[in-house]
């Protein structure tokens, strides 16, 4: 396979949630979220409430393939920022670490400067906390441990998902 | 790739609909969207242009239930399948769990499904993986037009690996949870015996 499976747990999951939490306020924006590249919702914080996460995940990660493969065909490896204005709402969309998608959604409230200046600290602690959680895995793979939660998963254990 | 997420507990996989132009993807998950009950499903996406033809992507998100505390997710992609939307193709395969090839079964578009399938077993391979080892179930669509080939015809020419096949017809439904059915069952299956 070209990727090693995506585990996450609870351990890196609060790490990551203290700093994106942190990004929240130092960047004076309205909601952070952090998307694999296939397009699954890692987390998110602020105002998630008032959004779709799961589309905005998926499109984020098709916007970010998409661009990437702009990317190539310019002779770049990938275009790591992306910036839209919208009329009230603005996205900044980054790369960390190479392979998650860090989103902030932020208004007239923050600035873009300020947002940029945030996220680039911010995306060397997640880059880190990524790189360990990539390490812990590999670990348990080296040691034999399965990570699947349900080895012992039967037949009517799938069957009973689609009654 | 799957990602499992214990904070969560949640099982996120991702199953894409590749196949050639007009055979039928949208319409599958059009159908699986009609008929899951709201609380299951997320909202559907389409990319498509302004004749209805999609453009980059369809995605349906969708809740399957609990296994073991852990909630599945699987998350349905479709793909362009015009010829010249290779570029886009490559990009939502990345990260594929399972795959559905829906071939269309009029005659007149045997050449089309075989061509289809070739590129999706060389931007499979592209990206690293092989269809041979994937989640992979064949679907003939379109079973209720007239110029439909055979069962056996279709298999001599698209399924040589005998993987499992299904007879649809999307536009009723027909066929089209029992090929998600499958394949949901393949990957999980897949997932068990540890990759």
């Amino acid at each position: 396979m070209s990727n090693p499976q995506m585990v996450m747990y609870d351990e890196e999951f609060q790490e990551i949630n203290e700093v994106i939490g942190r990004l929240l306020n130092d960047a004076n924006a309205k909601v952070i979220f952090l998307v694999d590249k296939n397009g699954q919702l890692i987390s998110g914080v602020g105002d998630t409430e008032r959004f779709d996460t799961t589309s905005l995940a998926s499109l984020t990660a098709g916007n970010i393939a998409a661009t990437g493969g702009l990317a190539k065909l310019i002779g770049e490896k990938e275009f790591s920022i992306l910036f839209h204005e919208g009329e009230k709402d603005n996205l900044h969309i980054s790369i960390v670490g190479g392979r998650v998608i860090l989103v902030v959604l932020f208004d007239n409230r923050s600035s873009l400067g300020l947002v940029r200046l945030r996220v680039k600290k911010s995306s060397d602690e997640l880059s880190a906390i990524f790189d360990s959680l990539l390490k812990k895995a590999e670990d348990r793979e080296r040691k034999g441990v399965s990570d699947f939660p349900f080895a012992e998963i039967t037949d009517d254990d799938i069957d009973n998902l689609f009654n | 790739m799957s990602f499992i997420n214990y904070a969560s507990r949640e099982i996120n996989c991702k199953i894409v609909y590749y196949g050639p132009g007009l055979c039928g993807k949208t319409t599958n998950l059009q159908h699986v969207y009609q008929k899951t009950a709201p609380d299951a499903k997320g909202k559907m996406i389409s990319l498509a242009t302004e004749t209805e033809r999609t453009l980059f992507f369809d995605f349906l998100p969708l809740a399957l239930g609990e296994i073991r505390g852990f909630k599945t997710r699987f998350h349905l992609y479709t793909v362009p399948g015009q010829v010249f939307y290779d570029a886009s193709r490559k990009l939502i395969l990345k990260g594929v769990d399972g795959v559905v090839f829906v071939a269309d079964s009029q005659e007149e578009r045997i050449d089309a499904n075989i061509e289809s399938l070739d590129n999706l077993r060389y931007n499979l391979k592209e990206q690293g993986y092989d269809l041979d080892k994937l989640p992979y179930v064949i679907q003939y669509n379109k079973r209720d037009l007239p110029g439909a080939m055979t069962v056996e015809e279709l298999r001599r020419d698209l399924n040589p690996t005998s993987v499992l096949e299904f007879e649809a017809c999307a536009t009723t439904g027909e066929g089209v949870f029992e090929t998600l059915k499958a394949i949901a069952k393949l990957i999980l299956v897949d997932l068990k015996k540890g990759k």
